[in-house]
């Protein structure tokens, strides 16, 4: 009897790894909804890349606008970047730059070189922020209301298909 | 028109393998011999389909045949001969019809190859393979169909991923297949035997041939793979400990049980349910692999497209195969019982303990490998990288390498430990003074380091040792031992070496500036625009020299696919025998032509991987041993078929 309940382990083992995976694999998802949509953007404090001035999420109420986590030394950014400025270029929308775990010289650089649309660039390079708002990889973008509540958000690149599907007709939402 | 003869072969090869898979196993439940006859002539039917079917997708590729989505999505006008050809496993598609013809390339080598055995276990063996082919055919024709249409057809295709337009990428996953679907044969022989609730030496010794290969291919296609990651990804590692790295590593450590435990039970009536489990496990983690890289639920590097229909696709397959096989272990394990009795101090011991270390192993960095998931189930992100398996690995590798030369040490059946460790006894202080040398000859070592160069000379020592001792003994089985465990040892030696003695510097550098590392120049030449076959490049010249000498210019590459719009940074390596010099750029900085430049000196990395490759040869060279020969016509005169029957 007891040799049988021993036999049987193996196959108990087995079958609550099969249930993890499979639990799992709905969960997992690049656009599983970030707890914070719904909620106001996190406190924050940054300095600007370029003026240098010091700003807060209490100075972006009022209107509405879209935070795009980037770094010189992500390569999905630049894929995305030209997407960004075109978005940026429409005017539909104010898009804010936040610059992640990046050196000052290298995302100077890298914005002269790809061109610049963000109305600011905040600087986070201790990733404070991002960590507030459960940024896990760049590039992500985040649509914020003129109540700085947090509307929507994407993980990964941006394409053509997801600004004209999901991300223009809630910008239309929000700036009614 | 090729792509709907190959719709259609893929088709056939479906049906092929279905009655492969219920045809000779109802021959063996009803004992009927012309039945269970068909086996064999399936399997190679099989193998016929499935490689014409292989045939027609690449031709597809060469000829740039758009019409095929497939093609469009992976292949482009510009894209060079020899990548069109390798597209064709580049991707999901095309990657798991390369794994269903491999599977049946075994299937047939096994219908080839298996004349010691009798025709109920043939029949059953290939029966259980045609189980696996089923499922993973069924995959490819509901999940994963390459051979679909798009209409009208696109003018030029997307372009093959850069990362990999390149040779590592051309042979490293078909050998790492053929490991994988190797398994698959012990794995079926493991099943067939609990089917019938017998298993005999013969046919354990027939099954630890193939689990020999299939862990050599294993073990070439791990090593292709790390020397891939090490020039391609521009990061100088050479191990990640990222799932995919892990999902190949899983079946490897499992496999390395495997091939141990069986060398007991091919001589003994001991530890059978151990080897069946073992084998059952490895291939399993064989399949669970594909999951965790196909299925999406792991995030990675180099993971394929997510796809939660393929991922319940492969979940559903996992469940039946390692399922049924573990649902039949349970039923049936308790009359496989062994009935030799083994002697604590023997070296059946030492190898029943070193399955237990690889399989701890296999377990820690499986758990590694899921935990992200496991937390993720509860809404939190964590990420486990090489803190965790880095160091787990390290402990649990201690006591392989104090054990291993004193299981190679002790006799079979009965011996005792106080005799073997006073025989291995010098080469413990042969090991710790030549430790010594090299802590003061490489400048100081930190405590993994000191543990991995003493663990290495102590394993060489100690086989060096057992060569001198036996000069004659040249059968296949203790040359290929010692080969694989001296490449153990020089492996334990030179890791600890690349991993904590590298040099890795970043630095901006001027056209015309010189920099110092390690007591090599590097002067920087400046950058110009290159354009080659589909991408363009800006193309660094780094002058090399020592003491005024010039060594070597290196030539390291920003690449910029327009494909694909990717950017991939293209390393340049130069090899010496003891230390690597590896220089890949970073971006331009400044406007007058600075760049920041990353310069890594890796030393005695070609002296881990010939480590990796020697254990490959010592499980190659271990195929030709005579004993099993010399064996088998002893258990066919004696009645040493001690079989158990079901009772």
């Amino acid at each position: 009897m007891k040799k049988a309940l021993i036999a049987l382990i193996p196959l108990a083992v087995f079958f609550s790894l099969i249930a993890l995976l499979y639990i799992n694999m709905g969960n997992h998802s690049e656009v599983l909804p970030s707890p914070l949509i719904g909620k106001p953007v996190p406190e924050f404090e940054h300095q600007t890349l370029y003026s240098k001035e010091t700003l807060t999420q209490a100075d972006f109420i009022g209107e509405p606008w879209l935070l795009n986590v980037f770094g010189s030394w992500c390569p999905s950014c630049q894929v995305e970047h030209p997407l960004v400025a075109a978005l940026a270029n429409t005017g539909k929308i104010k898009v804010v730059g936040l610059n992640w775990k990046d050196e000052e010289q290298d995302a100077k650089a890298w914005l002269q070189k790809w061109g610049d649309p963000y109305h600011e660039v905040l600087v986070d390079y201790e990733g404070d922020t991002a960590i507030n708002l459960g940024v896990y990889g760049a590039p992500e973008t985040f649509l914020i209301d003129a109540q700085g509540i947090i509307r929507y958000k994407i993980a990964g690149v941006l394409t053509s298909q997801i600004i004209r599907d999901e991300l223009l007709p809630l910008i239309e939402e929000v700036s009614l | 028109m090729l792509a709907s003869i190959g719709q259609f072969l893929l088709i056939l090869s479906f049906v092929v393998a279905t009655v492969l898979m219920l045809v000779p196993m109802a021959g063996y439940f009803k004992n009927n011999d012309s039945m269970m006859r068909t086996a064999r002539p399936l399997s190679y039917l099989l193998f016929a389909i499935t490689l014409a079917c292989f045939l027609i997708l690449v031709s597809l590729f060469v000829m740039q045949d758009f019409s095929v989505t497939y093609v469009w999505q992976h292949s482009s006008l510009e894209l060079p001969l020899r990548y069109r050809i390798t597209a064709t496993w580049g991707a999901h598609e095309g990657s798991v019809l390369m794994w269903v013809t491999v599977q049946a390339l075994w299937i047939a080598a096994v219908a080839k190859y298996s004349r010691s055995l009798t025709l109920s276990q043939v029949s059953r063996v290939l029966s259980v393979l045609g189980i696996i082919a089923t499922g993973f055919i069924a995959f490819v024709l509901f999940a994963s169909n390459p051979f679909e249409i798009t209409n009208p057809a696109p003018l030029d295709g997307r372009d093959l991923n850069p990362l990999l337009q390149d040779f590592g990428m051309i042979i490293h996953p078909p050998l790492l297949y053929f490991g994988y679907v190797g398994l698959s044969v012990a794995f079926a022989l493991a099943v067939s035997a609990l089917i019938g609730g017998q298993i005999d030496e013969k046919w354990i010794r027939w099954s630890r041939r193939w689990t020999n290969i299939a862990w050599a291919f294993l073990t070439i296609g791990i090593v292709l793979g790390s020397w891939w990651a090490y020039y391609e990804l521009g990061w100088g590692g050479w191990w990640f400990w990222d799932p995919v790295e892990n999902a190949s590593f899983l079946p490897w450590l499992a496999g390395t049980a495997l091939i141990h435990v069986q060398a007991v039970s091919e001589r003994k009536n001991a530890f059978r349910g151990w080897t069946v489990l073992l084998a059952i496990i490895a291939f399993s983690l064989c399949v669970l692999g594909t999951f965790l890289v196909r299925s999406g639920s792991i995030t990675s590097v180099h993971s394929f497209a997510a796809d939660p229909f393929r991922g319940i696709f492969i979940l559903v397959l996992l469940g039946i195969y390692a399922g049924g096989a573990l649902t039949l272990y349970a039923l049936r394990v308790n009359q496989l019982r062994s009935k030799d009795a083994i002697n604590l101090e023997s070296r059946e011991t030492m190898l029943l303990a070193n399955s237990v270390i690889f399989i701890t192993s296999t377990f820690t960095i499986l758990l590694g490998t899921l935990f992200p998931m496991i937390f993720e189930a509860f809404g939190k992100k964590i990420s486990v990288g090489e803190p965790y398996f880095g160091l787990m690995f390290f402990l649990l590798m201690i006591p392989m390498a104090v054990l291993l030369p004193l299981g190679a040490q002790m006799k079979w059946h009965k011996d005792q430990f106080s005799a073997a460790v006073r025989q291995l006894m010098p080469h413990f202080f042969i090991a710790a003074a030549l430790t010594v040398v090299t802590y003061w000859l490489v400048g100081g070592m930190n405590v993994r380091a000191t543990a991995g160069v003493f663990g290495g000379l102590w394993i060489v020592s100690t086989s060096i040792a057992q060569v001198v001792k036996f000069p004659g003994k040249l059968n296949a089985g203790f040359v290929g031992m010692t080969v694989a465990h001296l490449g153990v040892g020089l492996f334990l030696f030179a890791m600890s070496m690349t991993e904590h003695k590298d040099i890795e510097k970043d630095v901006l550098l001027m056209p015309g500036q010189t920099t110092q590392v390690a007591g090599y120049d590097f002067t920087f030449n400046g950058v110009k625009q290159v354009k080659i076959e589909n991408y363009q490049a800006q193309q660094g010249s780094i002058l090399v020299s020592q003491n005024g000498q010039e060594i070597v210019e290196l030539n390291p590459q920003k690449r910029f696919y327009p494909k694909q719009q990717q950017p991939m940074t293209e390393a340049d390596i130069y090899p010496m025998v003891m230390r690597d010099i590896y220089v890949s750029m970073g971006e331009q900085i400044t406007d007058d032509g600075g760049w920041a430049v990353r310069i890594y000196i890796k030393p005695m990395i070609r002296w881990m991987w010939f480590g990796a490759l020697m254990m490959m040869a010592g499980a190659v060279i271990a195929l030709f041993s005579k004993r099993s020969k010399r064996q088998e016509h002893q258990q066919v005169n004696q009645v040493m078929q001690e079989r158990l029957e079901i009772s």
